[in-house]
């Protein structure tokens, strides 16, 4: 079984919305239509966006820490928003576990919004369906495109390699080794949805320096004054 | 959540409908074996009528809830899994059954099957089997809610209860001002069951109060963005003009004005109306069981607004700005 995901480097996430912007141009220009934008130039700008970049704050000055946080559809395993849809609409590819809205069946009755914990899907105000991210299965396996650009866009865009994309059943994929090695977690486990997407968190590289290596106990100079003593033979070291 | 006014109508609507309706064939049960005194096939045409005309205007307010009505009919396809899809089955299976009971009435048919005349049981079967549907609606429509587990306070048996329970007080109230044009004394049989109704939805729907007062929630901002630190705080949601899950998940009022709304339901679903119907009762007074029924409807909107409204929704750790 193949469960296409992703998995997000918080550590080298540096907040650009590069993968906003990439994920939002690919999925206006699609076959589905465009994605709904009111006011884009106006006060209070809205519209659906299937990633969106968070920004949080950890600590409490000065001790604080930045945290840029993507956020999009997690692909869960346990899909809580899709055994709820009346129509059918939403469903779960069983060839690649990727979560989808069939948006010609969809009625926008909204309900799967209330059952997914994470606020994963947003309504097409004017298509009037929802809309969510599709991992950009118009890439996937498009044969037009050249292999290394199949893959979704926001991987594609981002500056810093911070998205990694690929098959989390597969104990050697890419991902599945940074979710292992790299300490990778889920959102909100605590519901039992399961998401494929992963997290991997901030990891801090420190200099651990003990107290013997300040005082330089195996000093190499003191060695070498040891040595006078050691011989009695004469050396080219010798000064007198 | 976001208090959608076409669901507010929809469910206070067919609740009304279908207590109506229950309350119409207790009585006409009652007088089968004798306990109340026989009434024409009018007074249970009519009724059933009112009853189908309630159940068609809360299908008429939930069109209004849908993006796109016209694929409406594909909801009914995925009952095996969906609450939702069960009761868009259960609704017309309600209305054609109460339908039937009505006409069934007015034209005070007995149909023949395999040579055998049923007389007035036909009706009785019917309104039995619509009584059970009536029911299974009911367990529907709560379940819709019941049944999503991140909403901790509907997913909860109290919510079905109180549908059922809400929806058989203004469905008695209702047919006991009814039976003051038609059947006068019937008047306190369906007022005495109204004010019992009212009086145990009381004790419930105060039960669940208490029980969202105390809940806590399960999914925290750390386990959200798994972050483990006591002070975290959003900076920046990712948009500036505010997006669907700013809009859909909150209500956008303050906490006054949840609790003004919270004594409002509380006093015009519970004592008011009591206190009218029983006025109405106790000196014959038509417009006091009309105005009863009246109150504790607009009381009903008062309590599915704060319904939904007092649901929080896990998906708003992510949106704290707003």
């Amino acid at each position: 079984m193949t469960q296409l995901a992703l998995v997000i480097d918080l550590n080298v996430c540096v907040g650009c919305h590069a993968c906003v912007t990439s994920c939002k141009e690919w999925n206006t220009s699609g076959e589905p239509g465009p994605l709904v934008d009111e006011n884009p130039y106006g006060k209070d700008p809205t519209g659906t966006f299937f990633n969106r970049v968070q920004t949080y704050e950890i600590g409490e000055f000065p001790n604080t820490e930045t945290l840029h946080f993507p956020k999009s559809c997690l692909h869960c395993e346990e899909p809580p928003c899709v055994p709820v849809c009346p129509t059918g609409a939403s469903y779960k590819r069983e060839e690649d576990g990727i979560v989808l809205v069939d948006y010609d069946k969809c009625i926008g009755c909204k309900y799967c919004t209330w059952a997914c914990p994470y606020g994963a899907r947003e309504i097409d105000e004017k298509q009037k369906v929802m809309k969510k991210c599709t991992l950009c299965v118009d890439r996937l396996y498009d044969e037009a495109l050249p292999e290394s650009e199949r893959k979704p866009s926001c991987v594609l865009a981002c500056p810093t390699s911070a998205r990694l994309y690929g098959d989390v059943h597969d104990p050697d994929s890419e991902v599945s080794n940074a979710i292992r090695e790299e300490g990778g977690y889920q959102l909100m486990p605590e519901w039992g949805t399961k998401p494929s997407n992963h997290y991997l968190p901030r990891r801090k590289t420190r200099m651990h320096i003990h107290e013997d290596e300040l005082v330089r106990a195996d000093n190499p100079l003191k060695q070498e004054d040891i040595r006078h003593e050691t011989s009695k033979d004469v050396t080219l070291d010798d000064w007198f | 959540m976001h208090p959608a006014f076409s669901v507010i109508f929809l469910t206070t609507l067919i609740g009304a409908g279908q207590g109506l309706f229950l309350a119409l064939f207790t009585s006409e049960s009652y007088s089968a074996v004798g306990l109340l005194p026989k009434q024409s096939h009018t007074f249970y045409a009519i009724g059933g009528f009112l009853a189908l005309l309630l159940l068609i205007a809360g299908l008429i307010a939930s069109v209004f809830h849908l993006g796109r009505p016209e694929r409406a009919w594909r909801a009914a396809s995925q009952w095996r899994t969906s609450w939702l899809s069960r009761e868009v089955i259960a609704l017309p299976t309600v209305m054609g059954l109460v339908f039937l009971y009505a006409t069934i009435h007015l034209f005070e048919w007995n149909p023949m099957f395999l040579g055998y005349g049923f007389g007035d049981k036909i009706t009785l079967v019917l309104g039995g089997t619509a009584a059970t549907a009536i029911f299974i609606l009911f367990l529907c429509t709560g379940m819709i809610y019941a049944a999503i587990r991140f909403l901790k306070e509907w997913s909860n048996p109290l919510t079905i209860i109180n549908f059922i329970l809400f929806g058989g007080a203004s469905g008695f109230m209702l047919a006991s001002a009814y039976s003051s044009f038609y059947a006068p004394e019937l008047v306190n049989f369906f007022g005495g069951w109204a004010i019992i109704l009212t009086l145990s939805v009381w004790v419930t729907r105060s039960a669940s109060l208490i029980r969202n007062a105390r809940l806590k929630p399960t999914s925290t901002i750390q386990t959200a963005i798994g972050v483990r630190h006591t002070k975290i705080q959003q900076k920046a949601m990712g948009m500036m003009g505010g997006s669907f899950n700013t809009r859909e998940y909150f209500h956008g009022k303050t906490a006054l004005f949840l609790k003004s709304i919270k004594w409002i339901f509380i006093v015009l679903s519970f004592p008011l109306p009591i206190l009218i119907l029983w006025a109405g009762m106790q000196f014959d007074q038509q417009p006091l069981l009309i105005s009863a029924f009246v109150i504790q409807y607009v009381g009903l909107l008062f309590e599915r607004w704060l319904f939904f409204a007092q649901a929080n929704h896990p998906q708003n750790i992510y949106y704290q700005t707003v």
